[in-house]
């Protein structure tokens, strides 16, 4: 008779990875029709930006929003990239979790390899459509064209179509995706989406053509590349132990010293003997006859052992010059500041942060500032409460910078702050890649970035605020005139106009060191006894202290 | 310098003319004025009271802190010089009014409010050397006063124990009132009319041969002169009654050594020996009124170490100790707190005894 772990047994099978994500693709972030037409677009923008950067092109890249039906819509995007070679083209599309990226220590916007996939598989799942591709890898080589879906079952590819086709471009990837969805304009919507990733790659140009035809270009403002990233080996204190047995398994060294040096950064001959004396080893031991007690005194000691930083040069920041250039071709502000803190660590793990703030001109000035979160130049639309860096902006205090700010919201004023996040594996909290777990090391180069850039905007601020105020109250003097040549010419029976007539004259003569905020008289005069002055030393004194404040809290 | 009425023309004239010649040499116009605060004020250990120091600062025309101030200050000497060419008076109030009005083309008073008028007067009481009064402005009447006592004022005949309940009310100028009859052994000045009040309805003027005198609050130029004259004239003793507050104290010691704000009249204000009566921390004692007490705030406080620095108070023992004894007790007394004892109590009990005790505060 058939126990019933026997009757559940016949049921207990394998569930491929695709249909897993047929059932879960609110993981993936298609959970509505806006939001996948945005997923959409980003996989394959983001997809082609890394091969472009493989190349090391300059990349032009067009999208276009076809709209089929109410609810439906044609993706298009197409880059100047490397193409793909023919055999992997069925593989990259049409097989989830197939990529280069997911095994390398090295930043780049794709991580796991589910993205474009995932994009065919939501594209089959809502039209029942196919996903066509056009691909060419170099001027004399012939264009290839597939149209394919995804077996879900098998997580393979199903190549409906495979033809050599005419493409009058020299190299290449395009693709077009048919999907139900939604287009909105607004914070979310793909419009600001290819806006904001225009902003964080100004070496890139794009045309983009919206569902209503109205073709935009965002010019590239540099030729400079971004820096090409060096691929790295982990690094010993981003390591958990479940990974340290993997790799003691599978290293081809032969002692645990060669180990050590070899399959980890930063580990040299003079450090792996220290780790292997803290952890009471030898370093000529075998790592793959480590006893399991022997592992984990071994892990103990990579972790409590002096080692240096991981290299920064697996990074690529935009830099703040870039960075600059960018905010300053997409956004009409009056100030900008951007800066790039060095390299720092989570986990192991070398990040980079960059914060860039734009201020005044064409923005709003009563509500909140604008937000834009960038990971290794993503821009993250979604997700913003549960984010890292909403945290690190919000318990930032901004009023020493002269933002306005109600408890720990974010502030209120005509700006825009943008933190970017570039590392080697950017931790988000979840598939979707839209929020930036909340590691304390993250949150606090955040805040460092974001001092940086306030203490520069508060120059900004106060000094403008000043000017403004003295160039108002310089005005003024025009109008007084008539008012004391009124006074003087009742005091002493001379004639107004002929007063008036002469203090103009005095104004014209003044007017220099008054607009350059002198005194306009006598210098060595002590200072006017007067409740105006009185206040505005306070006010330096309170200045002074709040920038006080600020040295210490980045001294910590 | 009072008397000549024919030489206080010249005075705004003069610096009308002194600013004008500035501008005709194409400077930046600039009134020198002595500073009115506590860091320009001397004690004059000689006649013991507040005198003004050197020290003057100047305010331009052409400077954004100072340009309306400036033209305040014009302002109001032309208004002032207009005032004795038609030989008419105007109040402090009238003044602010005068000169208040919205500056062509733009959202800026010329005053805002009558503080900033006020402070103009007392600079160019201070620029020309001359008191507002000679400047034909006069402050509200405010203060009253009763007694045996019989005076001239314009022609009129008064006598302050015949004017019903309300007393004689004490006009800013007094220099022409004529003292013709006194009989009063003392004069007891207080700083609540409410106290006045119940002291008058109990005829106590006329019981104790006394002149009883209040004001509302900070002592008017009036009544100070008042004083002065009556101190100075026919050598009564003066006594003061304030609330057991910084700010009482701050009465009295006006009254005695002269304000810091009108540092520059002190000769014609101040009366070096006048007396403290109450309310004192000994009174609060002896007369239980712990339960009368009111909590003292934190501008309570800071008041209170101001005064303790004054040069005229920091060298008194005496004084000192109420300051201390008030720190400790962290609690004032108003002058009411005394009518707990009931209402006659003040009038029939606590000024006798005081005043036969003599249980002054110097």
């Amino acid at each position: 008779m058939a126990t019933v772990a026997d009757e559940l047994a016949k049921k207990q099978k394998e569930i491929s990875i695709s249909e897993f994500f047929l059932k879960n693709r609110h993981l993936l972030g298609f959970d509505n029709p806006t939001r996948a037409l945005m997923m959409v677009v980003k996989e394959a923008v983001d997809n082609s930006l890394d091969a472009c950067t493989e190349m090391k092109v300059l990349p032009e890249i067009k999208i276009e929003l076809k709209q089929v039906n109410e609810n439906r819509f044609i993706v298009i995007v197409e880059d100047n990239g490397p193409g793909i070679v023919k055999q992997q083209i069925p593989n990259i599309f049409g097989k989830l979790l197939y990529g280069s990226k997911f095994h390398s220590m090295r930043q780049s916007r794709g991580q796991q390899g589910i993205g474009i996939s995932a994009a065919v598989l939501y594209s089959q799942l809502t039209t029942g459509k196919s996903t066509k591709i056009y691909s060419k890898v170099g001027p004399k080589k012939v264009a290839h064209y597939f149209e394919l879906q995804i077996d879900t079952k098998k997580n393979d590819p199903n190549v409906l179509k495979d033809n050599e086709v005419d493409w009058d471009k020299d190299h290449g990837t395009k693709i077009e995706i048919e999907i139900e969805g939604r287009y909105l304009k607004g914070k979310q919507s793909v419009d600001e989406y290819v806006k904001e990733t225009a902003i964080v790659n100004p070496h890139a140009t794009f045309i983009y053509t919206d569902p209503e035809k109205q073709r935009l270009v965002y010019e590239r403002v540099t030729e400079e590349l971004p820096i090409e990233t060096k691929e790295i080996k982990p690094h010993p204190y981003g390591i958990e132990l479940g990974h340290l047995i993997k790799m003691l398994q599978d290293t081809r060294a032969n002692t645990l010293s060669g180990f050590l040096q070899s399959d980890f950064s930063r580990i040299g001959p003079q450090t792996a003997k220290e780790i292997c004396d803290n952890a009471k080893l030898k370093t000529e031991d075998k790592p793959k006859k480590l006893e399991p007690k022997e592992i984990e005194a071994l892990f103990k000691s990579l972790q409590e052992t002096k080692i240096m930083a991981p290299p920064g040069d697996c990074l690529s920041p935009i830099k703040a010059e870039l960075l600059d250039k960018g905010l300053k071709k997409e956004i009409n502000a009056d100030f900008y500041a951007t800066s790039t803190r060095s390299p720092a660590v989570y986990r192991g793990m070398p990040f980079q942060i960059e914060v860039g703030i734009a201020f005044g001109g064409e923005l709003e000035k009563e509500s909140q500032i604008r937000l834009m979160r960038f990971a290794n130049r993503v821009p993250l639309l979604y997700q913003q409460g549960a984010c890292a860096i909403t945290q690190a902006v919000t318990e930032t205090n901004w009023k020493p910078y002269g933002l306005q700010q109600s408890g720990n919201n974010l502030p209120t004023g005509p700006a825009i702050i943008l933190v970017h996040i570039a590392s080697v594996w950017v931790p988000f909290t979840n598939e979707a890649k839209e929020a930036i777990a909340h590691y304390e090391d993250i949150i606090k180069e955040i805040k460092l970035a974001l001092q940086e850039c306030g203490r520069k905007l508060s120059i900004y601020i106060h000094k403008h605020i000043r000017a403004a105020e003295q160039r108002e109250k310089i005005g003024l003097f025009e109008k007084y005139i008539p008012e004391l040549a009124n006074s003087l010419s009742n005091l002493t029976n001379n004639k107004k106009e002929v007063i008036q007539e002469k203090l103009q004259r005095i104004l014209k003569k003044e007017l220099p060191s008054l607009e350059a905020g002198n005194i306009g008289g006598d210098e060595n005069e002590p200072p006017q006894n007067t409740k105006e002055t009185g206040d505005k030393k306070i006010k330096h004194e309170k200045k002074e202290k709040q920038t006080t404040l600020e040295v210490k809290r980045t001294g910590k | 310098m009072k008397k000549k009425k024919s030489k206080q023309p010249s005075k705004l004239k003069e610096l009308g003319n002194n600013i004008l010649e500035q501008i005709n040499k194409g400077k930046n116009p600039g009134i020198d004025i002595p500073i009115r605060a506590l860091s320009n004020v001397e004690f004059d250990e000689k006649t013991k009271t507040v005198r003004l120091g050197n020290k003057k600062s100047s305010r331009y025309f052409f400077h954004v802190a100072h340009a309306k101030k400036f033209l305040q200050t014009l302002d109001v000497a032309a208004i002032s010089d207009n005032l004795i060419k038609e030989e008419k008076h105007a109040s402090l109030r009238d003044v602010f009014y005068m000169a208040k009005r919205t500056i062509l083309g733009t959202n800026v008073d010329v005053v805002e409010d009558q503080t900033e008028s006020d402070s103009v007067i007392e600079d160019l009481e201070l620029i020309t050397d001359q008191s507002r009064e000679q400047m034909h402005i006069n402050a509200n009447k405010n203060g009253s006063v009763a007694g045996k006592v019989i005076i001239e004022d314009k022609g009129d005949v008064i006598n302050w124990s015949k004017l019903g309940s309300g007393g004689w009310s004490i006009p800013s100028n007094v220099e022409d009132i004529k003292f013709k009859k006194i009989a009063a052994k003392y004069i007891l000045y207080m700083e609540k009319a409410a106290v006045w009040e119940n002291l008058h309805e109990h005829k106590f003027w006329d019981k104790n041969n006394c002149i009883i005198v209040s004001s509302q609050g900070q002592t008017t130029r009036g009544i100070r002169r008042l004083l002065q004259r009556l101190s100075k004239e026919y050598k009564l003793p003066i006594y003061v009654m304030c609330d057991f507050d910084a700010y009482g104290f701050y009465i009295y010691s006006v009254i005695k050594f002269g304000s810091i704000n009108l540092a520059a009249m002190s000769d014609k204000m101040a009366i070096p020996n006048v007396k403290y009566l109450g309310i004192t921390i000994e009174d609060i004692e002896k007369y239980g009124l712990h339960k009368h007490l009111i909590k003292l705030k934190d501008h309570d406080l800071s008041r209170l170490k101001q005064i303790k620095e004054y040069s005229w108070f920091k060298d008194n023992k005496s004084w000192q100790k109420q300051f201390e004894a008030m720190r400790k007790l962290g609690s004032k007394a108003e002058i009411q707190a005394l009518s707990s004892r009931g209402i006659s109590f003040m009038a029939e009990k606590y000024l006798p005894e005081k005043i036969k005790n003599k249980e002054f505060l110097d």
